[in-house]
């Protein structure tokens, strides 16, 4: 560490103003602080400094996504087992490799896009480097089907960062969630690869891992709800209640496993990063608009088993809770969570052409969320207002 | 006063640009989000208005002294109807096809709250010629926005310009697809807030 600490200081004077790479300062200060905690001491006023800035809360936030992560990427390459039918003879561990190489080239353009974006923003308007993008990165491949083209993947990339962040002045300002913007671009603008029954489940042998299947289709377990069939997984069995827990089927890639994100949830909650209480109201709303729409649900099916399809679980954990979106006030949490859950379920229950809602019931409340806020601090004053013409 | 002066040249000139009735003014909206999915209906739109708003910024500053203030708003009313009609049955007549896709939307020129407010801004306070200038004017800068969002909604939302197919087929069949989105109303909003983006950032009176 010594060593990497004293090469930085040495290579400092470069950037600075004057300097022969001043051009790039943005970049190395954005490396040097996400190495090491800054030491920059603040010039006027009263400061208080917590140990937890926002670049360690993005760290932790993207640590808790690892086992959903790793998860779906052994799940890639056992649904293109299951699909070629050699799912006996691979070992889980080429399964996994496979779904790595499958995975990377998507963090890859992913983080690439995003951050070319926020260093040249950085860089043009003179500021630092904003670090919202480390957890934007690698939630935007994990919320899209594995076979959603790169090309496609940089484009709704770009145009999250640029139309809903930077343009509302970067990190902490955005009204709606970055990596949600970018599935929802390319659930408008290309709906064939992030919908249908062709995408889900990985088809290419890469590197001489996996195996190529042609002509095949599997739809994502909601689809099948929607369409009021049997859960059918890669393999053309149906799908047990085991597999939908540890996420054995296809779907997008980081939201099928609910083991692997009750983890990152525990993360999140045990380091405080994350409000339960949002959490916990998206799954409230969700199971009571179940059962509201009881009868309307295919039967024999249990009703807790809806929470555990689609991107329920993920959207809940990971994208609801997200500090900059939703709502601030404590009240307002839980209005925020139960208008997720109830919205998730009534866009899956009531709008056909929708198997799944989660993404756009959280688009929804993160535009409404103000409104949340104000009304639940407007409340408080007015109630204060009352006790206190009440004493007089 | 010569027919090109200075003034003249203004009144045609600032609505192009420094006060574009859709990006500056933001008037017209509704129209500029409708149209502009495909780029024929979108100049047939932009022409007809320009039409219209520069005969009736004419009829109306021939009769401007003689329009009693109080009834002024139904005059133009009945002026600006009156021309909305005859392009309508000229466009049923001769274009048939981009009439069926303009639907509504034409005869909707009347509510157009740059027709409106070039009459009551405009016609009412200055000579026949110089309105006649700035109707043009006012209509082609509408007409520009419209034609430039239409020009990208088609050619990334189908792939043609025209009803021309532009992206060949070989494009296709390497991965490329049509952005659906392009095609929705949104994407009008979105390249509008670009051309509003762009155009605030390079005259910087317009910054607030």
């Amino acid at each position: 560490m010594k060593f990497l600490r004293n090469y930085l200081n040495k290579i400092k004077p470069n950037f600075e103003e004057g300097g022969k790479l001043h051009a790039f300062r943005s970049l190395f200060d954005g490396f040097e602080t996400f190495l090491f905690v800054p030491n920059d001491t603040s010039k006027s006023g009263v400061n208080i400094h917590d140990a937890i800035d926002s670049k360690r809360i993005m760290s932790l936030v993207v640590i808790s996504l690892l086992p959903a992560m790793l998860l779906g990427m052994y799940n890639i390459g056992l649904q293109n087992a299951l699909a070629a039918g050699t799912a006996e003879t691979t070992s889980w561990f080429s399964m996994f490799l496979y779904g790595l190489l499958v995975m990377l080239p998507k963090i890859a353009v992913s983080y690439i896009v995003g951050l070319g974006i926020e260093f040249t923003v950085a860089q043009w308007k003179n500021e630092e480097i904003h670090e919202g993008f480390l957890v934007s990165g690698i939630l935007i491949p994990m919320i899209v089907p594995v076979g959603c083209p790169l090309w496609i993947l940089a484009l709704a990339t770009a145009f999250a960062v640029i139309f809903a962040k930077e343009v509302f002045g970067g990190t902490g300002m955005n009204i709606v969630n970055v990596a949600l913007i970018a599935r929802a671009f390319i659930f408008f603008a290309y709906p064939s690869v992030i919908s249908g029954d062709t995408v889900w489940v990985a088809t290419e042998s890469i590197c001489g891992f996996g195996a190529t299947v042609d002509g095949y289709t599997c739809a994502t377990a909601l689809q099948y709800v929607a369409n009021g069939q049997e859960i059918m997984g890669a393999a053309g069995t149906a799908l047990s209640t085991t597999d939908m827990l540890f996420g054995f089927m296809p779907g997008s890639i980081g939201e099928t496993s609910v083991i692997a994100i009750a983890i990152g949830a525990a993360i999140l909650l045990y380091t405080g990063v994350a409000s339960w209480k949002t959490m916990l109201s998206v799954f409230v709303g969700g199971i009571v608009m179940l059962f509201v729409f009881a009868d309307k649900l295919p039967a024999g099916m249990p009703i807790w088993e809806h929470l555990l399809l689609g991107g329920f679980c993920f959207g809940a954990v990971f994208m609801a809770t997200d500090p900059v979106t939703s709502a601030r006030t404590e009240t307002g949490k839980y209005i925020y969570g139960f208008g997720i859950g109830a919205m998730t379920i009534i866009i899956r229950v009531l709008n056909p052409g929708y198997p799944e809602g989660m993404m756009l019931a959280i688009l929804l409340m993160n535009v409404v969320a103000p409104f949340i806020d104000y009304c639940v601090v407007q409340s408080n004053v007015n109630a204060r207002a009352k006790r206190l013409t009440k004493k007089n | 006063m010569g027919l090109f002066s200075k003034k003249n040249k203004e009144a045609f000139n600032t609505p192009l640009f420094k006060e574009n009735p859709v990006t500056v003014q933001v008037l017209g909206i509704c129209s500029a989000l409708a149209v502009t999915s495909k780029l024929e209906p979108a100049i047939v739109m932009g022409l007809s208005v320009t039409i219209i708003v520069a005969m009736a910024n004419v009829i109306i500053s021939l009769i401007r002294n003689t329009i009693p203030m109080r009834i002024r708003i139904i005059i133009q009313l009945v002026v600006v109807a009156a021309l909305v009609t005859l392009v309508s049955e000229v466009l049923k007549a001769f274009a048939y096809d981009v009439s069926v896709q303009l639907s509504v939307y034409i005869g909707l020129i009347i509510t157009n709250c740059i027709l409106m407010g070039r009459l009551e801004a405009f016609a009412m306070a200055n000579k026949p010629w110089p309105s006649f200038l700035d109707g043009v004017g006012n209509g082609l800068g509408y007409a520009m926005i419209l034609v430039i969002v239409a020009v990208f909604r088609e050619f990334f939302g189908t792939g043609a310009l025209l009803n021309i197919q532009i992206i060949p087929q070989s494009f296709y069949d390497a991965g490329y697809l049509n952005n659906g989105l392009m095609l929705m109303t949104p994407a009008a909003f979105i390249l509008i807030a670009c051309i509003v983006w762009y155009q605030r950032a390079k005259d910087k009176s317009l910054q607030e």
